[in-house]
């Protein structure tokens, strides 16, 4: 910084150069960590919930649903299952964000000299970090329900990178979410009568062939369905066949998936970073 | 110098800034159709301390969070240790301190962990971030809790805390509001002592407050705003001088003698007396101080009153604003409907 001071206070003393935006960036990332760590019952969205789902599909509602193309029911669902908790990453970047503004910690990082975006680009990388936590545990309760990865390594590596990413486009749509609602309770609305229903019309659990017509639409163009889709092809296991009339994104899930990556974050990261700044100059 | 009274918020005049730690000009700030801020001006000379007194919703935190940078006035212009708070908001932001009104310490973690993070966010080096939060935990008589999450300290202890972490960038110039609300009176004494320490080691300071008796204690000068404007600014001396000084409080044992009472007060202090029968008290205003207070102690005595208390006292935040404005402190409390609601 050029700056020069208008008037030089006596007090002008040790003032350190700035350290960036990454070591600003990891600073706030660590202090959501501990959090994470400090507050175990908030991960429960994170670590039980996505449990509980694999084992009351596999056993409650698993033998009623039957995989078109044959196949076990549990290989099948791990893809569903993972794509809905990726989603939902999005429901705790969000109420973070809000929280943080409820109890005006906020100001006090405003009025530091952190580099710019730092606060939010700690938010995001606590939140990817988080997002791994349940990625690895379903990985492991999927293996001890029977679900395994038939495909070869790169394939399956490719499949968790899928993962990952549609992870961090949801972690911009979990900024956006959070910037424009004002509260956490809204976040916490928001979340269940819209994300909710999202990963429900979709692949996730049955096959979208069973679904009435204009749903069936909505879901083969859903990206939950797309996603869950590309990890079961990545992972090798069984998915619905592609037909002759499926739409290109059932016929392209990869592809389609990571267009709608890219889309998310070209639209939500900017527009995103614009209301969090604009929810905070108040 | 005597305080200036209503209407003397802007001044088209435009000093030398050189010299002030605070110095703003002209802030107006809007939300919506309420006025927070209509035209106010400050100035906090470097190494000394100015309250900013006013009841809730007068536009106290609105100043604060402008010259911190949190906000942006609509008008007018500030200058912060030396730099335009609009156009250098990084290079204020790493030579101030700040306080908020609620205490902002994070309470998930540890007294320790609060300071480290603070001051590498001050991007100091790690190892003296360490070495400034130890001395500071020490400072403030913290060091047994620091390894103790913040969420399980008293009120006092956060409060403290809270200022720990905002001295952790060696701030020049500190920002406090609302230092000592809600807290007890043990607590609120500590902080004071914390407080003198910190101005005797020249740091400039703008605090807000609604208690005259804090502004008086802590303060050179005293900037008394009310629905956004300064309706009255001066030195604490000269200020309280305009405001009729201390009291004389006399409470009697017996109420007949209330008016052999209250012609030895009038006598002493000069100034009309104001009797409260159901309390048995007389009540006077006085510049004289305990020299006035003596000689009623002298005057009941001699004729002959029973007194069940005796003393001296600062009239309160809303006798000051009856004092200044003719009318008692509205607890109007738009701006901070403002605040919840933006």
């Amino acid at each position: 910084m050029t700056a020069t001071p208008i008037a030089p206070t006596s007090a002008d003393h040790e003032l350190y150069p700035s350290r960036g935006f990454l070591h600003d960036t990891w600073v706030i990332a660590r202090r959501g960590l501990l959090h994470m760590r400090r507050q175990p019952e908030q991960l429960s969205d994170a670590t039980i919930q996505p449990v509980m789902f694999v084992l009351l599909f596999a056993y409650v509602f698993g033998g009623a649903i039957d995989v078109p193309g044959g196949g076990e029911y549990r290989q099948f669902l791990m893809g569903g299952i993972f794509a809905q908790t990726v989603v939902f990453t999005a429901f705790g970047v969000a109420l973070s964000l809000a929280s943080d503004r409820k109890n005006r910690a906020i100001d006090r990082f405003r009025s530091l000299p952190i580099a710019r975006g730092a606060l939010l680009g700690g938010h995001a990388l606590t939140s990817l970090l988080k997002a791994l936590l349940p990625i690895t545990l379903m990985s492991l309760c999927g293996l001890l329900i029977g679900w395994r990865i038939e495909s070869s390594l790169p394939e399956a590596i490719a499949g968790y990178v899928l993962l990952t990413s549609f992870a961090f486009a949801m972690i911009w749509v979990g900024i956006l979410l959070g910037s424009v609602i004002a509260t956490p309770e809204g976040v916490t609305g928001i979340a269940f009568s819209l994300l909710f229903p999202i990963t429900f019309m979709a692949s996730t659990f049955v096959p979208t062939s069973t679904m009435p017509g204009p749903l069936r639409v909505a879901a083969e163009w859903n990206p939950v369905t797309t996603l869950a889709d590309a990890l079961r092809i990545l992972f090798g296991n069984p998915n619905t066949p592609i037909a002759v009339g499926d739409p290109w994104s059932i016929a392209h899930p990869i592809l389609y998936t990571a267009l709608w990556i890219v889309a998310i974050v070209g639209i939500c990261a900017p527009v995103g970073v614009r209301a969090y700044e604009k929810s905070l100059a108040k | 110098m005597l305080p200036s009274t209503h209407g003397a918020a802007t001044s088209p005049t435009t000093p030398s800034e050189a010299g002030f730690g605070v110095f703003a000009r002209g802030l107006v700030k809007r939300f919506g159709a309420m006025t927070a801020l209509a035209g106010v001006d400050l100035e906090v000379p470097t190494g000394t301390v100015t309250a900013i007194l006013g009841p809730n919703g007068a536009g106290k935190t609105t100043a604060v969070r402008i010259l911190t940078t949190l906000s942006e006035a609509d008008e007018g212009r500030a200058v912060v240790a030396g730099f335009d708070v609009r156009s250098h908001a990084r290079e204020v932001r790493r030579r101030i301190g700040f306080t908020a009104q609620d205490a902002t310490v994070d309470p998930l973690l540890t007294g320790r962990e609060n300071l480290v993070m603070l001051g590498e966010l001050h991007q100091l080096p790690r190892a003296e971030a360490r070495a400034r939060a130890d001395a500071l935990l020490a400072d403030f008589s913290l060091d047994d809790a620091a390894d103790r999450l913040a969420s399980t300290y008293s009120g006092g202890m956060r409060r403290r805390l809270d200022l720990a972490a905002t001295l952790v960038g060696q701030p020049a110039v500190l920002f406090l509001d609302e230092p000592t609300t809600g807290l007890d009176p043990r607590a609120r004494s500590e902080l004071w002592a914390v407080l003198d320490t910190l101005v005797t080691r020249g740091t400039t300071v703008l605090l807000t407050t609604q208690y005259l008796d804090e502004a008086e204690r802590l303060a050179n000068d005293i900037v008394v705003i009310d629905h956004g404007r300064v309706i009255a600014r001066g030195d604490t001396r000269g200020l309280k001088r305009a405001l009729g000084g201390d009291q004389v409080h006399v409470a009697l044992v017996d109420g007949a003698d209330l008016e052999v009472a209250a012609r030895v007060v009038r006598g002493v202090t000069g100034r009309d007396v104001s009797i409260d029968a159901g309390a048995r008290t007389v009540v006077a205003p006085t510049l004289d101080g305990l020299p006035a207070l003596l000689r009623v102690a002298a005057g009941l005595s001699e004729a002959g009153v029973a007194v069940e208390d005796l003393g001296l006292r600062q009239p309160s935040l809303d006798e000051v604003f009856l004092t200044l404005t003719g009318k008692p402190a509205d607890g109007d409390s738009a701006e901070a409907q403002a605040q919840e609601a933006s």
